[in-house]
């Protein structure tokens, strides 16, 4: 049994859930440490209102905006760096500058810039989003080795032809490392600025329904709210981008 | 009229600001149905010939000619086998790697380059891995489906580069004998680079001597009139002597 993985960790899961209870009920302090079972039951009964599920299609909703906007612009601006070569020095400079500048920083001026409301969120999930990917699209295209790039001109296919049918899937390894980190970036993002956001907004994502709970002292909902932002980034990073991973880069012996 | 003619070609490799010779005024001609070998030392550019046929180079010097027509960019005329075993897409199985050379170079539809592709991976004994995908495929597996790809798109002549350099002894000589037999076959117009004096006995017809740095022509000799200790010979004359043996 227990040479199984999924089984190993669903024990230490157990485990860990016990701890948490145990602990909370030697603390007495639901305001403080909720006890697991408060915690699950604050998640049935926010589910049931729907309150928990409007607040996370609204944010699954701006996070895909966000991310989409974001994927665009890193296409263009891989593009813009593959062709020429001021475009290479254009795309190193901007992402040495920005790539170490967390989003989160940049909601301030956001707001001046769009005011309150979904575009200043969307300016800097695209923040978080654009770097990485395109520096690893970039980064994949230019580690095509020159075999495959040979192979691919012997057929006399065109440059978009070239482009989307040898270099974008020889460097799809590195696109899809882009497209985890920029979807990591994203969603750290987007719950730290709905957290602030949403105190000035009211329209609510799941940062301000964590933000609210705390408000009104309802710590199991908050908890609630965590285990939902756990539970969210597992389900993408698990299943979603681990089913692309099996079915490409697995299933063609590429992975690094 | 001979197939492919190479009148005194030059060709230089640009290293940042410094550019050296690496071939200079070779010339041959290839005929139709040939299996012409180009052997010679490593750094002799025997390779960088085979890539400026193949388009992929431009000589500063001279002319390359295929049917009379001067080389101007890389084409499925002149299909490329290479040495290295990363020339199959990895993302696509051996049967969609040849579909995919025959769609895109041939404009054939998807029915008949199926039919191809599955005629040209029997004739290289792979029926039983057509759907595989390369990285699951050993050496000789590999670079038998990259034989296959190159044939079934049907090129005035394959270039192949060292395809069995990366290969063990045993393979080698199997793989050997195989494209021996597929060119008697179907009579295919073969240009194939190696360093190997047994190889290029082996599978020539014609065989072209290259000195190193730069590569220029020392002898061009019949299969039929030659054996390994001429060759050997004629590539080392002097040197064996002088005490500097280039191996």
């Amino acid at each position: 049994m227990l040479d199984r993985a999924i089984v190993r960790k669903v024990v230490l899961l157990v485990l860990l859930a016990a701890a948490w209870e145990a602990y909370a009920r030697w603390l007495a302090n639901p305001l403080l440490f909720p006890t697991f079972s408060d915690t699950v039951r604050a998640l049935i009964s926010s589910v049931a209102s729907g309150q928990l599920l409007r607040a996370v299609s609204f944010t699954m909703a701006l996070l895909l905006k966000g991310y989409l906007a974001g994927l665009v612009l890193a296409g263009l601006l891989t593009a813009f760096a593959s062709a020429t070569r001021i475009g290479t020095d254009f795309l190193e400079i901007l992402t040495s500058m920005f790539n170490p500048l967390p989003s989160i920083a940049l909601l301030p001026i956001a707001l001046i810039w769009f005011g309150l409301g979904d575009n200043s969120v969307i300016f800097v999930l695209i923040h978080a989003v654009l770097w990485s990917v395109a520096l690893n699209t970039y980064a994949g295209f230019r580690g095509v080795s020159s075999t495959l790039r040979m192979v691919g001109q012997n057929y006399g296919l065109s440059t978009v032809g070239y482009i989307t049918r040898i270099l974008v899937p020889a460097a799809f390894p590195s696109i899809l490392t882009g497209l985890k980190v920029g979807w990591a970036f994203a969603w750290r993002t987007l719950i730290a600025a709905e957290l602030v956001f949403g105190v000035s907004s009211g329209s609510g994502g799941l940062g301000w329904y964590i933000f609210e709970n705390k408000n009104q002292l309802l710590i199991p909902n908050v908890f609630a709210g965590l285990l939902t932002v756990i539970l969210l980034g597992l389900i993408v990073e698990n299943l979603i981008f681990k089913t692309i991973e099996n079915a490409t880069v697995r299933r063609w012996g590429m992975q690094t | 009229m001979s197939l492919l003619t190479v009148d005194g070609v030059t060709l230089e490799y640009h290293n940042g600001r410094q550019s050296f010779t690496a071939v200079y005024r070779v010339s041959f001609n290839v005929g139709r149905g040939d299996r012409f070998i180009i052997l010679g030392p490593s750094g002799c550019g025997k390779s960088t010939i085979l890539k400026a046929i193949g388009g992929y180079l431009k000589p500063v010097e001279g002319n390359i000619l295929l049917n009379g027509k001067t080389i101007e960019s890389p084409g499925p005329d002149r299909v490329f086998v290479f040495q290295e075993l990363d020339q199959l897409l990895p993302w696509k199985t051996v049967k969609d790697n040849i579909v995919f050379a025959l769609t895109t170079s041939r404009r054939l539809s998807r029915r008949e380059a199926d039919e191809r592709a599955a005629s040209f991976i029997e004739k290289v004994s792979l029926t039983k891995f057509s759907n595989s995908y390369p990285h699951t495929l050993s050496g000789g597996m590999k670079q038998r489906a990259a034989i296959a790809r190159a044939m079934a798109v049907g090129p005035e002549v394959l270039l192949m580069d060292e395809p069995f350099g990366a290969l063990d002894a045993l393979t080698r000589a199997k793989m050997q004998d195989e494209l021996l037999q597929l060119c008697l076959d179907s009579k295919f117009t073969v240009l194939f680079v190696t360093h190997s004096i047994p190889e290029a006995i082996r599978l020539g017809t014609r065989i072209l001597l290259l000195t190193a740095q730069p590569g220029r022509v020392k002898a061009e000799v019949d299969t039929r009139d030659a054996d390994a200790a001429r060759i050997h010979e004629l590539l080392f004359d002097g040197e064996l002597e002088g005490g500097s043996i280039h191996a």
